[in-house]
């Protein structure tokens, strides 16, 4: 169990400061999503977590110890990443791609044994992908990719889970299920999971808190139903939206006002359209 | 789903079979050569001339004392010189490949082998009295001109504390290109030396002593020891920088020891044997072909048809046109690319 503690962080690149004092914290067994617009630096707090770039001021605490303190494998061993649209080698197979999640639990020289197979065919049967196995990269979709850089993350094996958009290039029904497959992990596992997700109705299904960042600030936080608002989605996004109560669960859900109010009309005079 | 299934996906079997098979060629082939000459020896006594000189063997010679020598003192290195500096050469290639994830590049693209031959082009120009005795000037000055080159590559190319992998690549490339433009002045400049120093460029084992070899031995064996350790990080490196930093690799460290290891071997090959174009950059390529990417196997078995190619070019550059000597850079690459063309159109898949 592990917490993931940002405080007063600024980020940026070279001398262009991106976020400004960005405090927030993951608690273990909590799933916590990251909204915003395009480009407004949920991918780099992401990158900032698992120590690509470094912070310009401020400090990261991951289970009370300071991230720079922690070396590169321990790190791995702690924090999982799914990349938003990476490069995979084409010429690896997607076996092969799974079974590099085992490399922090390996030493320089030492080849996967059963144990590491066992845990990489696993992750691989929880994410749908053991068919694509012999597969090479090259041949496979953007969705399967996805699936198969989830299952790399679960062979990892770590304590914390950072996800960039896992679900950008999925249909319903699996965005459906990876997403479950994370939140039961979180719940069962008291993994922190941070992600950065571009659906606001899948963020307000899945997460239990959401930061949502804008102009380089975060412009609110808290729990589903305190974030989604008509008033922040407009603030933030500039779109017209009626947010709903889902007649299930509970939870906000959004519908946006296509166009402006004009091309509005009700739903049966489609048909006269027709 | 059985627990069998994973580990027969990896073909892991195979390619321990193609390490094993290969060796066993090697083996072959280095008898081959030791038996093949203007004085033709049977395989058999050239094998049991071989195996007498093996610790803990005892056989009664049956043969003339000077098929010994032949072989021994004549062939044998040049055979192992061969041998060390393809093995080498190949897994340069193949790290410096996989390091910057770019299938052109070969041991030569940041500046190794210009700077090598500045350094034996200035040897071949200093007076006979700068010579000394032994195995010469020229090797070393190529060493250091080797090394000194890749330095200078460097240093250029770090920003902070990183090496991005494209500047490293444009420095070498653009400080090879200084280095190639001095060295072809100081050549048309050099009388009568000139022919001396283009077969020097263009590789030559005709000179080759067990002294060379001995040299040689212990760069090229540290390097590759040191490669191998690093080989599942190189598989990462595959992915991108950054998903390998999340994996667990220390980016930085793993590209400076590559570097400086493969930078030694391709510098140690060179210097002795001059600049042998084509099997760093195509060994690699074919081994992908035919056994995956997996580098833990691209490496060793690199290795291995590296040294097999080059024993087997020496042995055609010196009996081909006998007793005239051939370059085996000419050998290389009018042997290598027919069968590399053929491995890519016979494949038709993905290799890098």
């Amino acid at each position: 169990m592990i917490k993931i503690e940002m405080q007063n962080v600024w980020l940026g690149y070279g001398h262009k400061v991106v976020l400004k004092d960005i405090t927030f914290q993951v608690k273990p067994g909590e799933m916590v999503g990251l909204i915003g617009p395009n480009g407004c630096g949920k991918s780099t707090v992401i990158r900032t977590l698992s120590r690509i770039i470094s912070p310009l001021s401020g400090r990261i605490f991951l289970g009370g110890e300071n991230v720079a303190r922690i070396s590169r494998r321990d790190l791995a061993r702690l924090i999982g990443v799914v990349p938003q649209m990476p490069l995979l080698p084409s010429a690896f197979t997607a076996f092969e791609i799974v079974l590099m999640g085992r490399n922090p639990h390996l030493d320089l020289f030492q080849y996967e044994g059963p144990k590491e197979l066992a845990i990489a065919w696993r992750a691989m049967e929880k994410t749908g992908t053991q068919s694509l196995a012999g597969r090479r990269v090259s041949e496979l979709s953007g969705g399967e990719i996805q699936c198969l850089l989830i299952a790399r993350v679960l062979a990892q094996d770590t304590k914390a889970i950072l996800l960039d958009e896992p679900t950008a290039n999925l249909d319903i029904g699996r965005q459906v299920e990876i997403l479950d497959l994370i939140k039961n992990l979180c719940l069962q596992n008291k993994l922190a999971v941070l992600a950065a997700l571009h659906d606001l109705n899948l963020a307000s299904q899945y997460c239990d808190r959401l930061v949502l960042i804008n102009d380089g600030r975060i412009h609110a936080e808290g729990t589903p139903r305190e974030v989604i608002t008509a008033r922040n989605i407009e603030d933030v996004y500039g779109a017209e939206s009626c947010v709903y109560t889902h007649p299930v669960n509970g939870l906000p859900c959004v519908l946006l006002n296509a166009g402006n109010s004009k091309m509005a009309r009700p739903v049966d005079a489609v048909g006269e359209v027709w | 789903m059985s627990t069998s299934l994973p580990i027969k996906l990896l073909h892991w079997r195979s390619r321990i079979y193609g390490i094993l098979g290969l060796f066993i060629l090697l083996v072959a082939v280095v008898i081959l050569a030791a038996a093949v000459g203007s004085v033709q020896i049977p395989f058999l006594t050239t094998s049991s001339i071989l195996i007498s000189k093996l610790p803990l063997v005892e056989i009664t010679p049956t043969w003339a004392s000077t098929l010994e020598t032949i072989i021994l003192d004549i062939r044998l290195p040049r055979v192992i010189l061969a041998g060390l500096v393809g093995a080498a050469l190949a897994i340069a290639g193949a790290t410096y490949q996989g390091l910057f994830r770019n299938p052109l590049a070969d041991p030569y693209l940041i500046g190794v082998a210009q700077g090598a031959a500045l350094g034996a082009v200035i040897g071949f120009l200093l007076p006979s009295t700068w010579h000394m005795a032994g195995f010469g000037i020229i090797p070393l000055l190529a060493f250091s001109g080797a090394l000194i080159s890749t330095a200078i590559v460097y240093s250029l190319a770090r920003i902070g504390k990183t090496l991005p992998v494209t500047t490293l690549i444009l420095a070498g490339v653009a400080l090879g290109a200084l280095w190639g433009s001095i060295v072809s002045y100081l050549i048309i400049s050099s009388g009568e030396k000139m022919h001396g120093i283009i077969f020097w460029l263009m590789g030559s084992f005709s000179l080759s002593q067990w002294s060379e070899a001995q040299i040689v031995l212990p760069y090229v064996l540290l390097g590759i020891v040191i490669i191998l350790f690093y080989a599942r990080p190189l598989n990462l490196m595959q992915l991108d920088e950054e998903q390998a930093q999340q994996l667990g690799i220390n980016v930085e460290r793993l590209k400076l020891v590559l570097l400086a290891a493969a930078t030694l071997i391709t510098a140690a090959a060179v210097s002795f044997v001059g600049i042998i174009g084509f099997v760093g950059i195509i060994i690699p390529h074919a081994v992908r072909l035919i056994w995956g990417a997996d580098h833990r196997f691209l490496l060793p078995l690199s290795v291995l048809t590296g040294a097999i190619f080059l024993i087997l070019a020496d042995l055609i550059a010196r009996t081909a046109l006998a007793p005239t000597e051939i370059p085996i850079g000419v050998i290389t690459a009018l042997c290598g690319a027919p069968f590399f063309l053929y491995l890519l159109r016979r494949r038709r898949r993905v290799i890098f």
